[in-house]
């Protein structure tokens, strides 16, 4: 029993961070209907960040809040830069774009920081916590609670303020939320810096736990879009969801099966649901005008 | 005579002369390998280009078939006692019926959902190849033993050279002619738009498989030419990265245009060895060149150039 | 017509590219180095040129070796086979080199190793496998210890601590898999039983499950983690959660003070078996190798901008002495009379150990080259 609740725990945090990560690719995608690989290196830069601001000798609590500044500036830029400039290519020609920001912003990474590991200090300390014969970490529960907390803000932004429903408007349908009024240029752009925010807060929450470097971001990204196609792209809820099924998927199987094998027992399930669930498992089912 | 000039087989008359040309201007065996690695790739690319450009599928993860054609010429030999020319055709074989059992349900999947099941697809045999050391020799990979064809053996730059630009001229002849083909045209009629296709009494889940396996074979060729070149596989050849490098080839080469693959297997091979002499910031401008390739070339390279310089050519 | 000039433009430019990649004629004498300088490996390749790039600056700096200035050319391989035999091509064929110091990885020096085998020009590999040296190729040295020595070293201090039933936990990297193979080749001869194995892949960052399995299966005594990077910092952080008690043993590839700082507390009490540098300060003035690792390691904590020395930067300032050393004594940089004369080290001092290599042994050290060291209070310390 206690290697059971040893292996949730375990599940639930790498699933923590993969949520984290899938929230950030499914706001992007769901105001402008990009898949943002550049994604992970939004997590990297906000851990590497307050890690070097760390090092010059600023507190860490500013050191973290320049990082996301940093970050969210870097998102605001590719969309500006990168993503404007190519309105109207193909899905497939943005998706190639994010991918060259992020072996761009990796390449700076490797010139800006260095190319080693770095950790960053647990915020409640790193004493584990033990329930039931099993131990969890408190920065576990910390990036955790981190995902509810972003997913319950995002819930009252997007449905309860003016900008959030705009930003609703411009995912469902682009030209018609020009018509009446709303600047879709300005509104992709915030939720650019929206998904940067988030990458960042969630490269300083889980790089205690994850150690950071400049090459995190690619392994991330990957898992993390995993996750959020499991959860069904598109759905905050179910950015989370697939994130921690993701997490308990491998752990059972790193724990149950064959560690060897986990990522590829992930993968399976992953493959499985969407030939049963070919939206996801929250996913809207894509009904085209034909 | 304009005849022949305006045929679709000007693009490949036109690579043979390239092919045949180019090498006087290679100063050392270096850039013969360069070269074969370049038409090797391009090779791989025009599977892919078939699958997306024409298909308008995607597929991360078409590495996993280059993985499948290296190692089977490097296992074939070396613990089934097979000639290296049968475990070829045995790696392309393989490579097409594990295309043949993934695709069918793979392809009902669309868009992202695709991308990601390929993706998974490839990491799978990627995770195969690396932890199956007994038979693959494990992240350090496996020597692969030369080819040798009645006795002559296929070893050096130079040779690699001729042998991959022959069969990407043949490679590239195959796929125009299916382009050209009722497949061909059904394709692009699924890229355009699946349910009209089907509405037209298209096989539309058929083709697409057709297409897929057709991809995958072209794939594992490629790989197995890598294999029997360097002489050494590692998993990497089917990792993830490559996967996605086959992508970039594909799009900045140009989606639809079969010699778009060559020009992007050439950038994407080219390019790291011509950016060497950066060493810290070769990633940020190989990134910098990708982003403004696509945002600026956005059909990819081949198709931009072909309307700027006037009169939209199908290649 | 338009499809030729098209041709021509896309071939122009492909050729322009290729031509760039720059020839430089000198009379200076070329050194190559394929190194893994980013990508997985690149805490390894990192290190491994800037050591390379300091001493050759500094050997020129005295006028060289034999009168002529050395010229060193460093690849990044990216930590791809592929690449790696590609610039290893491109070393021979254009910049013609003399010598190869490089190969961070085993999976690229075996790719390189036809190469110069074949051009018959001396290569210094970096990487730790045992099979890059046996069976003995006649142009292919190399200076790390082989993963054999640390499974050796390791379970002689098992025996020691009459510890006999152990669990395996390796990294999915190539240096995990690789050092787990022969720990397992040779436990039986060691009279050590492996009762259990687990793995984690190289980038992934919670490995309780695999520890909460070690940790249920009775009978066993020690965990041995192999693997590098920032897998086994994590794995020593999930021990300590886990609470497990039995004594940790690392593999020499985390041998930095880095994986002291990023595991933390529960680093205390961590053996690992690694080469006298990391410990310089805390040999014995009558130890032979404490001059070579003082000097190296404060010239490389100083020029390399404060980052902490490193036994794989180590490794490469060995091979490269190795090389200028055995060029003096031939007093030429004939390819084949450097060879021979590399062959003949012996007595070489260098940070990874003593080399002594013969026509039967390329790499030259034996099991005293590695140290027994245990962490204490957030240091290295030696196990007598």
């Amino acid at each position: 029993m206690a290697e059971l609740l040893q292996f949730i725990f375990s599940g639930l945090t790498v699933g923590a961070i993969y949520a984290l990560v899938a929230l950030g690719f499914t706001l992007i995608y769901n105001a402008s209907d990009v898949v943002n690989f550049a994604q992970g290196e939004f997590v990297m830069l906000g851990g590497m960040t307050t890690v070097f601001v760390g090092l010059a000798g600023v507190p860490l609590p500013i050191a973290a809040l320049i990082a996301v500044v940093a970050t969210v500036a870097v998102g605001i830029a590719l969309h500006r830069l990168a993503i404007e400039p190519a309105r109207g290519a193909g899905p497939i020609a943005l998706i190639m774009i994010t991918i060259g920001a992020s072996i761009f912003l990796r390449g700076i990474a490797q010139v800006i920081f260095d190319k080693r590991f770095h950790s960053l200090p647990s915020l409640f300390g790193s004493d584990p916590i033990r329930i039931g014969g099993a131990t969890i970490l408190p920065q576990s529960l910390v990036v955790l609670s981190g995902a509810g907390v972003i997913v319950i803000l995002l819930w009252v932004f997007i449905g309860r303020t003016l900008l959030g429903k705009a930003v609703i408007a411009t995912a469902t349908n682009r030209s018609a939320a020009r018509l009446v009024g709303i600047d879709t240029r300005r509104i992709v752009g915030f939720s650019f810096a929206i998904s940067a925010a988030i990458g960042a807060v969630a490269g300083i929450l889980i790089t205690p736990i994850a150690l950071t470097g400049y090459e995190v971001g690619t392994l991330l990204a990957l898992k993390g879009f995993a996750a959020a196609m499991l959860g069904g792209m598109g759905n905050a809820i179910g950015a989370v969801v697939g994130g921690i099924l993701l997490g308990l998927l491998e752990a059972f199987a790193a724990g149950y099966l064959s560690s060897q094998y986990k990522d590829a027992v992930a993968f399976l399930v992953i493959l499985a649901v969407l030939f049963a669930r070919p939206q996801g498992l929250f996913g809207r089912v894509k009904v085209d005008r034909v | 005579m304009s005849a022949l000039f305006c045929s679709r087989l000007m693009p490949i008359a036109a690579v043979v002369m390239i092919a045949a040309v180019v090498p006087a201007f290679f100063p050392s065996a270096y850039y013969y390998r360069v070269a074969a690695l370049v038409f090797m790739f391009a090779l791989a690319g025009i599977g892919l280009n078939l699958l997306m450009g024409f298909a308008g599928q995607v597929s991360l993860g078409h590495a996993g078939f280059i993985g499948i054609g290296a190692y089977a010429v490097a296992v074939g030999p070396t613990h089934l006692g097979l000639p290296t020319w049968l475990s070829f055709f045995a790696g392309a074989a393989l490579s097409a019926i594990v295309a043949f059992l993934v695709g069918r349900p793979i392809l009902r999947l669309k868009g992202h959902y695709l991308a990601i099941a390929t993706l998974g697809f490839g990491v799978l045999l990627s995770i195969v190849f690396t932890n199956e050391a007994k038979l693959t020799g494990g992240p350090d990979g496996m020597s692969v033993p030369r080819l040798v064809l009645f006795g002559w053996t296929a070893r050096g730059s130079e040779t690699w050279y001729w042998i991959s630009a022959a069969s990407f001229v043949i490679g590239a002849g195959l796929a125009l002619n299916l382009i050209d083909s009722p497949s061909g045209r059904a394709l692009r009629a699924i890229h355009d738009s699946e349910v009209a296709a089907c509405v037209l009494g298209i096989d539309v889940a058929q083709k697409k498989l057709m297409v897929f396996v057709i991809s995958a074979v072209y794939a594992s060729v490629a790989g197995s030419y890598l294999a029997m070149f360097n002489g050494h596989i590692t998993p990497e050849a089917s990792g993830f990265l490559r996967s996605i490098e086959l992508v970039a080839m594909v799009v900045l080469g140009g989606m639809g245009s079969i010699i778009g693959s060559l020009v992007g297997s050439g950038v994407i091979v080219v390019l790291p060895q011509a950016l060497s002499f950066l060493h810290e910031y070769e990633h940020m401008v190989l990134g910098l060149i990708v982003m403004g390739v696509m945002i600026f070339l956005r059909g990819g390279i081949v198709p931009s150039l072909a309307v700027m310089f006037a009169g939209r050519r199908k290649w | 017509m338009r499809a030729l000039s098209r041709f021509t433009v896309t071939t122009a430019i492909g050729l322009l590219a290729l031509a760039s990649a720059g020839h430089q004629a000198s009379a200076q004498i070329k050194i190559g180095s394929v190194l893994s300088v980013t990508g997985p490996a690149s805490f390894l390749g990192d290190p491994e040129k800037k050591t390379l790039e300091m001493y050759v600056e500094d050997i020129n700096a005295t006028g060289g070796v034999n009168g002529q200035k050395l010229q060193l050319i460093v690849y990044d391989d990216g930590g791809k086979a592929n690449e790696a035999l590609t610039f290893a091509k491109r070393l021979v064929d254009e910049d013609k080199i003399t010598a190869m110091i490089g190969g961070s990885t085993t999976g690229s020096t075996l790719a390189m190793i036809p190469v110069f085998e074949e051009e018959q020009i001396p290569f210094i590999s970096l990487a730790g496998a045992i099979q890059i040296i046996q069976p003995v190729r006649k142009w292919v040295f190399k200076t790390p210890h082989t993963d054999t020595m640390a499974c050796e070293k390791i379970f002689a201090d098992l025996k020691r601590r009459n510890l006999t039933t152990i669990a395996i936990i390796s990294g999915a990297d190539a240096f995990g898999k690789s050092m787990r193979d022969q720990c397992v080749a040779v436990a039986p001869k060691a009279g050590v039983t492996i009762a259990h194995e687990e793995t984690y892949g190289a980038s992934d960052t919670d490995m309780t499950p695999q520890l909460t399995n070690i940790k249920g299966k009775t009978g066993v005594q020690a965990v041995l983690n192999t693997g590098f990077g920032q897998g086994p910092a994590i794995v020593t952080r999930n021990y300590r959660q886990l609470d497990i008690k039995l004594p940790l043993y690392q593999s020499h590839g985390v041998a930095s003070k880095q994986y002291i700082s990023l595991a933390g507390p529960a680093a205390e009490g961590v053996r690992l078996p690694a080469a006298a540098l990391l410990v310089a300060d805390k040999l014995p003035e009558s130890d032979k190798q404490k001059l070579v690792v003082e000097y190296y390691k404060k010239t490389y904590e100083q020029r390399s901008g404060g980052q902490p020395v490193s036994t794989f930067g180590g490794h490469a300032y060995d091979g490269l002495m190795i090389l200028v050393e055995a060029a003096k004594r031939a007093g030429s940089w004939d390819k084949a009379k450097l060879r021979d004369e590399i062959e003949k080290t012996k007595g070489f001092i260098g940070t990874g150990g003593i080399v002594n290599m013969s026509p039967t042994d390329h790499l030259g050290l034996d099991l005293t080259a590695f140290r027994m060291l245990e962490i204490k209070n957030g240091d290295w310390t030696l196990v007598p």
